[in-house]
């Protein structure tokens, strides 16, 4: 391990993977909040023919070169599908579908035609089916945190008229925020941010780095500049997690890897994250029909000694068995009800409301009243 | 300034049907109007209109005498609450300062002074100890009133709202129609949509009845009649014969 992290090639690669991961966290929690994650998926399909003209028309494998013919490629996608949905009826969601496997159809032909080339040089361009990780070197690195970077510095700039396009797009209308232009701005962003990683993990698998770092962190915060950190670090996280399990493993995929440990992140926010996680609403969720059960079980006990000439008048567990007909569960009940002092034993063996009792109950039912 | 808004031959379709048809109006200053009309009478669109959210198929909108788009720092705007993802990570202060981001122009941040005035703007509203919740642990209309502070903090002459009192506590709806009466007696503008007749006549002095065409419109003890509301909601009008 110690090994591992004074390699300079593995140091090179790490450093790549956490760029593109907490490039991809930041633009990606502005995608999920804006429900654009399918987005997100189209482009980095849609991308793959533009690495393959690229190649065609350069001859370079040069990663500027590549990144900007995939930029093209997404950002046409995103262009061609706001035209769909705006000239055609075609839903927004029909139109992804079909720029998305148009886009990659035309992507696997153009890298198919590329491998019948007759010398070596079109090796590795396959990488970008499933990303290729161990392959960074250090001018990737470089081109990867230059145009991250130059995102990041523009996210930061527009973060307050991204946020409100994010929320109320229809409300930033109505300052005269050129709301077009900032969408188109914060689309581009997440292209770059897509484009970015398309070499280390794959055009099939990117868009899970747009969703999941992003998708994990809104289960720890209520905070949008929160968010956009701990997506970025969740995205980093993975990033190099998942660099360094497939580079000391054989036979391990990168961008396959990478994609795991953010979900794996996503998995145990889901479940045990504070206030939103599942753990959290079951624990809530018992605690509120316990404590509906037993206000039920005092209410009836207030009932029937309405009946009585005093509150006090004890009732035997028989009779509340009658409306409570789990008799272990009711006996939990009144002994939780009892040692609160909300009821008492009678000498009968019979439960009775205490003062305290009472009161609690019309407290309640003047409370159901509102 | 005789009319804060004044309308004329505007017509609004989406697709091939007109939406609004060959609308006239004029909105006096200082007005307190409601907009009311059945599902799909284009009431939003009336107000979206105006706020050149929507292009219009025809005819000219003038606010302040003006285009929208060289008065917009004097038009606040309620939307309906229903609009947004409440569900945003943000909190209530957070989205009331939205509010000045026109003001504010590019890149500079809220501070102190904005976050100021947001507070005030809560405080107006009855919510300031709840500035710093996220918004979807808010009620609907504690979330409205988060709207309507929002609107407050733009210091505008005009204001549209759009269905402020759909679904709130009576709580909110006190507070509300304190606040429009509070907005009036500043010389403002206010315009609501608004979808309870009977509370017509108590909220409100002027009313526009409008079903795709403008029915009528005035001050409500003129206009609100009958016959204006038959003409408006067709045979459905049974409910508030004694509202009139």
């Amino acid at each position: 391990m110690e090994q591992l992290l004074g390699d300079y090639t593995f140091r090179t690669v790490a450093l790549g993977t956490a760029i593109l991961g907490a490039i991809s966290g930041a633009l990606g929690a502005f995608a999920v909040l804006r429900r654009q994650s399918l987005l997100g998926d189209a482009v980095s399909h849609a991308a793959l023919p533009g690495v393959g003209l690229a190649f065609i028309i350069t001859g370079s494998k040069a990663p500027l070169i590549l990144m900007v013919g995939a930029g093209l490629a997404g950002w046409l996608a995103t262009v061609v599908v706001l035209v769909i949905t705006t000239t055609t009826r075609i839903k927004y969601d029909g139109a992804l579908g079909f720029v998305l496997s148009v886009f990659f159809g035309i992507g696997l032909v153009l890298l198919t035609f590329i491998q019948k080339y007759p010398d070596a040089s079109q090796a590795g361009l396959d990488s970008f089916l499933f990303g290729q990780a161990a392959a960074l070197v250090k001018q990737d690195v470089i081109t990867i945190a230059v145009l991250g970077g130059l995102a990041l510095v523009v996210l930061v700039l527009y973060w307050k008229e991204f946020k409100l396009l994010s929320f109320d797009p229809e409300f930033a209308s109505s300052l005269v925020l050129p709301v077009r232009r900032l969408d188109l701005g914060l689309t581009t962003l997440l292209v770059v941010a897509i484009v970015i990683g398309l070499q280390t993990v794959g055009v099939v698998l990117m868009s899970a780095m747009i969703i999941a770092p992003a998708a994990a962190a809104r289960q720890w915060t209520d905070n949008l500049g929160v968010m956009v950190l701990i997506s970025m670090a969740i995205g980093a996280f993975s990033g190099v997690g998942g660099a360094l399990l497939s580079t000391t493993t054989s036979n391990l995929p990168t961008g396959p890897t990478i994609v795991l440990c953010a979900s794996g992140i996503v998995l145990i926010s889901v479940i045990i994250a504070p206030r939103r996680g599942l753990v959290w609403e079951k624990i809530r969720r018992t605690l509120q029909s316990r404590r509906l059960r037993s206000e039920a079980i005092l209410l009836d006990l207030f009932e029937l000694a309405r009946k009585h000439e005093s509150f006090e008048h004890p009732h035997m567990e028989a009779a509340l068995l009658v409306m409570h007909p789990d008799a272990s569960t009711l006996r939990r009940q009144l002994r939780s009800l009892h040692s609160k002092g909300l009821i008492s034993v009678h000498s009968t063996g019979g439960w009775a409301l205490t003062q305290e009792g009472a009161n609690t109950c019309k407290e309640l039912m003047a409370k159901r009243m509102r | 300034m005789a009319n804060a808004i004044e309308v004329r031959d505007l017509t609004v379709a989406y697709r091939e049907s007109p939406v609004l048809w060959d609308i006239d109006l004029d909105v006096p200053s200082g007005a307190l109007m409601a907009i009311v009309g059945p599902n799909g009478a284009g009431k939003t669109t009336l107000i979206q209109t105006i706020l050149s959210l929507i292009k219009p198929a025809a005819g000219q909108i003038r606010v302040l005498g003006q285009s929208y788009r060289s008065v917009a720092s004097s038009v606040g705007y309620v939307p309906q609450r229903g609009s947004v993802d409440w569900d945003f990570p943000t909190s209530a202060m957070d989205v009331v300062m939205m509010g000045l981001y026109g003001r504010l122009g590019w890149i500079r941040r809220p501070g102190r002074n904005e976050r100021m005035e947001a507070m005030a703007a809560l405080d107006q509203v009855g919510m300031a100890e709840l500035a710093l919740r996220q918004i979807s642990q808010l009620s609907g209309g504690q979330q409205q009133r988060v709207f309507l502070a929002r609107a407050l903090v733009q210091d505008a002459r005009i204001y549209l709202m759009d269905e402020p009192l759909q679904g709130v506590d009576a709580t909110t709806e006190r507070t509300i129609i304190e606040l429009l009466r509070t907005l009036q007696s500043l010389g403002k503008t206010v315009m609501v949509v608004h979808h309870d007749l009977q509370t017509v006549s108590s909220y409100f002095d002027e009313v526009l009845l409008l079903n795709v065409r403008r029915i009528a419109s005035g001050p409500v003890s003129e206009v609100f009649t009958e016959a204006n509301l038959r003409l408006t909601y067709g045979g459905r009008v049974a409910i508030i014969k004694d509202a009139t």
